[in-house]
C-alpha cells in the first residue's frame, strides 16, 4: 500500500510540475473556517457577511479564501493545516470546537497567526475573540418585560454551553430589571440547526402560555412560527425582520466584520498582538437590529439601555443578583467578572428549567 | 390546547409519513432506496424555489414532486437499468441531492417563503376539535391521508398492487408470468421519489415555508425506519408516523413544563421509542414475514 | 434504444480492473464539464480534486488519518451485508466505542502506565460491540428488523455522547464548555512516523482488512458467511446457524466500528467532544459497497473516498469551488463507480427499437 502511494505521489508530483508556479504573493491571506455552510442564515452566513466586509475594506491588499462547513473533529485540524501551508498570514477558525485542533497547529506553525472565536486557549499566535451578547440580551429582557402582557417568555435554547446559558440569564435579569416577577421557560432543541425542530419548539412554548419568544438557535423559523400565532419575538444572529415584519422587537446583529477589519489592520501594520478579546457593543461587534413594532416608551427605554451599557454605565449582571436555588451571587452593586460569565453554568433565580450538572 | 399540540404532531409527522409512504411503495416492489433524505431535499429546494419564481405554492407543490420523481430516475436508472448496487447508490443519491440542493438554493437562503394556506372543507370544519384538525388543513395534509387510503387499497385490493407486490416477492416468477418487472420497478422508484419530494415540499412550504441547506434535517432516514417499523403496511406507517411525531413534540412540551430531566434523553424518546413498539409488534414472526418483500434490495436482469 | 443487460458466464477479470479506471476517466471527463461550466478552470480543478492532496507528505498522512476509519468500519460491516445483516447504524457503535474506550483517561486523568492504551482500545472495542448486540438481540430474539434499531441506537448514541461530555465528563478547568480533559500521552495513539499525524489507526484497518480478507477466503467461517448470506436455507443444510451469524457479524462489525471510535477519539481529537465523527459510520456503508464487499477492495475504496474530501479541501481553497459542488462532484463519481461495476458481471448491449420492437423504458 505504501508503495502505492509513493509511486502515486510521484506520478502526481510530475503531473504537478506542469502546473505549478506563478501564484501571486503580494496579497495578505487571510483566511477563515466555517464550522457551517456560508449562507446557513444564522452564525456561519454572519461570519461570511464579516469576511466579505473584510474584503471589501481593503480590496486588492487581502485575499480571503475560506472551508466552509468543516466538522468540529479531526477534519478540523487538516482544513486548518491547510491553511497554514497556502500561505495564509492569518486564520480565523470560526466555532468553538476548532479550539484544540488551532492549538495544534498553532504550535506547529509559529509563523502564522490565528484568532480562535469563542474559546479560550490563546498562545502566542493564537488570539480569542468573542462578543458579550448578553448585552444586547439584556435589552431584550427588558423590552421583553414591557411587551408581554403574561410576563411569561419562551427561551429556544440550542445547547447548554456558558455561552447560551448567560444569554438566559441576561435576558432574564433584564426583563426582571423592569418586572421582577417575569418569568422563563426554557425549552432545548439540542440543535443550532433545525428549521422544523426549531419551529415545534415555538409551537411548545406559545402553547404552554408564553405570550413573547426568543431564540438561540440559527434559523428564522422560531420568527416565522410567532408571526403566524401573532405574538412578538427577537430575531438571532442576523436580522430577521424578513421573516416577520410585524413580529421582530429587534435582533441580535452579529457584526463580525468591523472586528475583522480592526485585526487585520493590525496585521498590515505589524502589531498584531494575541489577545483574548471580549468586544461588546460599543466597538461595534454587535449591533442591534432597529428596535420596531413597539410604542414609543418602550423603544426610548431599549435606546437608553444600550446608551448606558455603550458607555460601561451599566453592567447586565450588577448585583443583587441571586443564584436559581435562592442562595446568593452578586452582592448589590458587584459585577460578574468575565471568567464566571464565559464559564456560567447555573442560572439566576425565576428560570424554570434544570442544567444538567 | 390539546387542539394546538395535534395540530403540531400533524404537522411535524406528515413528512414523514408521506416519503415513508412513497419508500414503501418502492420497497414493496422489491427496490431498496436509501436515497429519501436526497430526494426530500431535492423536493424541498425545488419547490420552494419554484414558488418564489410563480408566486403560487401549488406550483411548487407540483414541482417539488416533479424533481422528487426525476432525481429517483437517476437511481432507476443506476439499479434497474445497470443493476448497480442499490443500497450505495441510494446513499450516494443522498450525498448529490445535499450537494445540488444546496447549490439551487444558494440564492433562496433568507427569503421569506409563502406559505401553502389551509383549505376548509365547509361543514366538516366546524366540527369541535376535529374540523380544525382534520379539514381546515393543507392539501398535502390531505393527500398524505389520501396516499394511505389509495395505497392501500392498491397494493392489496388492485390487480396491479398484487403483481407489484409479487414482483416484491419473488421478481423470477412473476417474469415467467409475463409481468415487466423492470418496468413496474422503475414506476414504483419514481412514486417513491414523487413521494419524497412532496414531503420535501411540505417542509419548505408547511411546516417552515423557507429555504435552508440541509433543512430535511435526517427526517428522510426517520422515513426510511418509518417503512420497516410499519412492516410495509401503509395504514402502519400513518400509525408510526404520528407516534414518532407525537414523542417528538411531547418531549418539547415535557420541557417547556420544566420536569428537570436532561433535555438530550428526552430528545432520544422518540428513537427509543420506535424501538420498543417495534419490538413488542414485530413479535409476530409469521406476520413480518409475510409482509418482508423477499427480493427486497436483490437485482434482477431479465433472461432473455 | 435500449440497454439491455447480458450475464457473463463468469465475472470478467478484465473489467475488474477496467472498470474503476473507465469511471475515473468518465468522471474526469464529466466533472470537467461541470467545472467548466461553472467558470472554473477544468484541468485546475481536477487538479487539486485528484492531485493535490497526494503531493505532499503531510497531505498523505491526512489521507491515512481519514481512510482508516472508513476502512476499519466499511471491513467490518462488509462481513454483515454478505451474511445478509443490515447493520447501519456503524455510526452508533463507532460513538458507543469511543466513549467507553475513553472511561478511563476521562475518569483516571492522572494514571499514567502503558497499560492503559491497550486496555482503552479492547474497552473501545467490547463497548462497540455490545451497542451493535442489542440489534443483534433483538433480531435473534424477538425478531425486530435491524435496520431500523440499529439506526435508532445511532441518534441514542450521539445524544448520550451530547449528555456526557456536557455534564458528568466535563472538564472541570475548562470553562464548562462540552469537552473532556486532554488526555495524558500514554492514552493517546502513537503516530507512525515523525512527518505527519497519521496514527496508529490505519495499521489497525490494514490489518483488519487483510484478515477478514483472509477470514472470507480461506476460512470455514468465511463460507459460512459466504452461504448464510446467500440462502438462509442451504446454510442450514450445511450445519451452520443464521442465528449465531447473526451475532458474529454484529459483534465483529460492532467492534471493529467501536475501535475506529477510540482510535478517532485517541489519536486523532485527543479528548472526547460533541462532535468526534464527520458521518463516518454512515459513509463507510458506501465504502464497503464501493469495494465490492471486499475487504481488500474495501482498503482501496476507503483511499478513494478520503481523497475526495481531501480534494474538495483543497480545492476549495485553491480555485474556490464550493463545498457543495465538491459534494456534487463526489456523488458524481459515485454514481459512475458504481455503473462501471455492471461490466464486471454483465455485457451491456445497445439495443435499437427497431430490431427488438418492444415497448423499452426510456432512461
Amino acid at each position: 500500500m505504501k508503495k502505492l502511494i509513493i509511486a502515486l505521489a510521484a506520478t502526481a508530483a510530475l503531473l504537478g510540475g506542469f502546473n505549478g508556479g506563478a501564484q501571486a504573493q503580494d496579497k495578505t491571506k487571510v483566511c477563515f473556517i466555517y464550522v457551517g455552510s456560508k449562507t446557513d442564515g444564522g452564525w456561519t452566513q454572519a461570519h461570511d457577511i464579516g469576511r466579505q466586509a473584510l474584503q471589501e475594506h481593503f480590496g486588492e491588499k487581502i485575499e480571503t479564501p475560506f472551508l466552509e462547513n468543516v466538522p468540529e473533529g479531526p477534519d478540523a485540524e487538516r482544513a486548518i493545516e491547510r491553511m497554514a501551508r497556502s500561505g495564509c498570514a492569518l486564520v480565523f477558525t470560526t466555532s468553538f470546537g476548532f479550539m484544540d485542533a488551532t492549538a495544534k497547529v498553532a504550535q506547529r506553525f509559529p509563523d502564522v497567526k490565528f484568532e480562535h472565536a469563542t474559546g479560550f486557549k490563546a498562545a502566542e499566535n493564537v488570539a480569542t475573540y468573542n462578543a458579550r451578547f448578553y448585552e444586547g440580551r439584556y435589552i431584550q429582557g427588558q423590552i421583553a418585560a414591557r411587551m408581554s402582557k403574561k410576563g411569561v417568555a419562551g427561551y429556544i435554547a440550542s445547547f447548554p454551553i456558558p455561552e447560551v446559558v448567560m444569554g438566559i440569564n441576561a435576558f432574564l435579569l433584564g426583563a426582571q430589571s423592569v418586572n421582577p416577577d417575569f418569568e422563563l421557560k426554557v425549552v432545548w432543541a439540542n440543535t443550532w440547526f433545525d428549521p422544523g425542530k426549531e419551529a415545534d419548539a415555538a409551537k411548545a412554548l406559545i402553547d404552554q402560555g408564553v405570550d413573547i419568544l426568543t431564540q438561540h438557535t440559527d434559523t428564522t423559523a422560531p420568527m416565522q412560527v410567532a408571526a403566524e400565532r401573532g405574538i412578538m419575538a427577537f430575531g438571532q444572529a442576523s436580522d430577521m425582520i424578513a421573516a416577520g415584519p410585524n413580529t421582530q422587537l429587534t435582533a441580535i446583529v452579529d457584526t463580525w466584520g468591523n472586528y475583522y477589519i480592526k485585526r487585520v489592520q493590525a496585521l498590515l501594520d505589524g502589531n498584531w498582538k494575541s489577545e483574548q478579546i471580549w468586544d461588546g457593543l460599543k466597538d461595534g461587534i454587535l449591533t442591534m437590529a432597529p428596535y420596531t413594532n413597539m410604542p414609543d416608551d418602550v423603544k426610548a427605554m431599549a435606546e437608553e439601555t444600550e446608551a448606558k451599557i455603550k458607555s460601561g454605565e451599566l453592567h447586565p449582571f450588577t448585583g443583587p443578583v441571586k443564584k436559581q436555588d435562592g442562595s446568593d451571587w452578586l452582592a448589590e452593586g458587584e459585577k460578574a467578572e468575565d471568567g464566571v460569565l464565559l464559564g456560567m453554568n447555573f442560572y439566576v433565580q425565576g428560570v424554570d428549567d434544570q442544567l444538567p450538572q | 390546547m390539546l387542539e394546538a399540540i395535534l395540530l403540531t404532531v400533524i404537522t411535524a409527522a406528515t413528512p414523514l409519513v408521506i416519503a415513508a409512504l412513497g419508500e414503501l411503495v418502492t420497497e414493496r416492489s422489491g427496490v431498496l432506496n436509501l436515497g429519501v433524505e436526497g430526494m426530500m431535499i431535492m423536493g424541498a429546494v425545488v419547490a420552494f424555489a419554484a414558488t418564489q419564481i410563480t408566486g403560487t405554492p401549488y406550483i411548487g407543490v407540483l414541482a417539488g414532486i416533479a424533481a422528487g420523481a426525476a432525481f429517483s430516475l437517476l437511481f432507476g436508472f443506476l439499479t434497474l437499468t445497470l443493476v448497480a448496487n442499490q443500497v450505495a447508490t441510494g446513499l450516494a443519491l443522498t450525498i448529490l441531492g445535499l450537494g445540488l440542493s444546496g447549490q439551487i438554493g444558494e440564492s433562496y437562503v433568507g427569503q421569506p417563503g409563502i406559505k401553502l394556506q389551509p383549505i376548509e372543507i365547509p361543514l366538516l370544519a366546524d366540527i369541535p376539535l376535529l374540523g380544525p384538525l382534520l379539514f381546515r388543513q393543507d392539501l398535502i395534509f390531505y393527500l398524505s391521508i389520501a396516499l394511505v387510503i389509495g395505497i392501500h387499497w392498491f397494493l392489496f385490493r388492485s390487480r396491479t398492487g398484487l403483481k407489484m407486490r409479487a414482483i416484491g416477492d419473488n421478481h423470477a416468477s412473476a417474469h415467467a408470468l409475463g409481468i415487466n418487472v423492470i418496468r413496474t420497478r422503475y414506476l414504483a422508484v419514481m412514486f417513491g421519489g414523487a413521494c419524497a419530494g412532496l414531503a420535501g415540499a411540505q417542509l419548505s412550504l408547511v411546516y417552515t415555508p423557507q429555504w435552508v441547506e440541509n433543512m430535511a434535517a435526517g427526517r428522510g432516514w426517520i422515513a426510511l425506519a418509518l417503512v420497516v417499523f410499519a412492516s410495509w403496511r401503509p395504514l402502519r406507517v400513518l400509525a408510526g408516523g404520528y407516534l414518532f411525531g407525537a414523542v417528538s413534540i411531547g418531549q418539547l412540551h415535557a420541557q417547556a413544563f420544566g420536569i428537570g430531566i436532561p433535555s438530550q434523553f428526552l430528545s432520544a424518546l422518540p428513537y427509543a421509542a420506535t424501538i420498543v413498539v417495534l419490538i413488542i409488534i414485530s413479535h409476530n414472526r409469521r406476520t413480518t414475514m409475510i409482509n418482508t418483500p423477499a427480493s427486497l434490495g436483490k437485482p434482477f436482469v431479465p433472461e432473455r | 434504444m435500449r440497454i439491455e443487460l447480458q450475464k457473463r458466464a463468469q465475472p470478467s477479470p478484465l473489467f475488474s480492473f477496467v472498470s474503476p479506471l473507465l469511471a475515473l476517466v468518465l468522471t474526469l471527463f464529466f466533472g470537467g464539464i461541470m467545472f467548466w461550466m461553472l467558470g472554473k478552470q477544468p484541468v485546475d480543478a481536477l487538479y487539486s480534486f485528484f492531485v493535490e492532496p497526494l503531493l505532499e507528505v503531510w497531505s498523505l498522512h491526512e489521507l491515512a488519518v481519514k481512510a482508516a476509519p472508513l476502512i476499519l468500519i466499511g471491513v467490518g460491516l462488509s462481513i454483515c451485508y454478505r451474511s445478509n445483516n443490515w447493520n447501519i447504524g456503524a455510526e452508533g457503535q463507532f460513538t458507543i466505542g469511543a466513549i467507553t474506550g475513553s472511561i478511563l483517561p476521562v475518569l483516571y486523568p492522572e494514571w499514567h502506565s502503558l497499560m492503559i492504551l491497550p486496555l482503552m482500545l479492547v474497552m473501545g472495542m467490547i463497548g462497540g460491540a455490545l451497542y451493535a448486540g442489542i440489534p443483534a438481540l433483538l433480531k435473534t430474539r424477538f425478531n425486530t428488523n435491524e435496520i431500523l434499531t440499529s439506526l435508532m441506537l445511532v441518534y441514542i448514541a450521539q445524544l448520550y455522547l451530547d449528555w456526557l461530555v456536557r455534564g458528568p465528563w466535563r472538564d472541570p478547568q475548562g470553562y464548562n464548555f462540552p469537552q473532556t480533559k486532554s488526555f495524558v500521552p500514554e492514552a493517546v495513539l502513537p503516530e507512525i512516523l515523525d512527518s505527519g499525524r497519521a496514527h496508529l489507526a490505519i495499521v489497525f484497518a490494514l490489518v483488519a482488512a487483510v484478515a477478514l480478507w483472509f477470514m472470507m477466503r480461506f476460512m470455514l467461517k468465511g463460507f459460512e458467511v459466504t452461504v448464510l448470506g446467500q440462502s438462509e436455507r442451504a446454510g442450514r443444510f450445511a450445519g451452520f446457524s443464521a442465528k449465531r451469524m447473526v451475532w458474529f457479524s454484529m459483534l465483529l462489525s460492532g467492534a471493529l466500528a467501536g475501535l475506529a471510535g477510540i482510535s478517532e477519539v485517541s489519536g486523532s481529537i485527543g479528548h472526547v467532544q460533541p462532535t468526534i465523527s464527520p458521518g463516518y459510520g454512515f459513509t463507510a456503508i458506501i465504502v464497503a459497497f464501493l469495494g465490492r464487499l471486499n475487504p481488500l477492495g474495501i482498503i482501496a475504496s476507503g483511499f478513494v473516498l478520503a481523497l475526495t474530501y481531501l480534494g474538495g479541501e483543497a480545492a476549495q481553497l485553491s480555485i474556490g469551488i464550493s463545498e457543495k459542488v465538491s459534494r456534487v462532484f463526489q456523488g458524481l463519481l459515485l454514481f459512475f463507480v458504481l455503473s462501471c461495476d455492471t461490466l464486471i458481471h454483465y455485457r451491456i448491449k445497445i439495443v435499437t427499437q427497431k430490431l427488438r420492437g418492444g415497448a423499452a423504458h426510456h432512461a
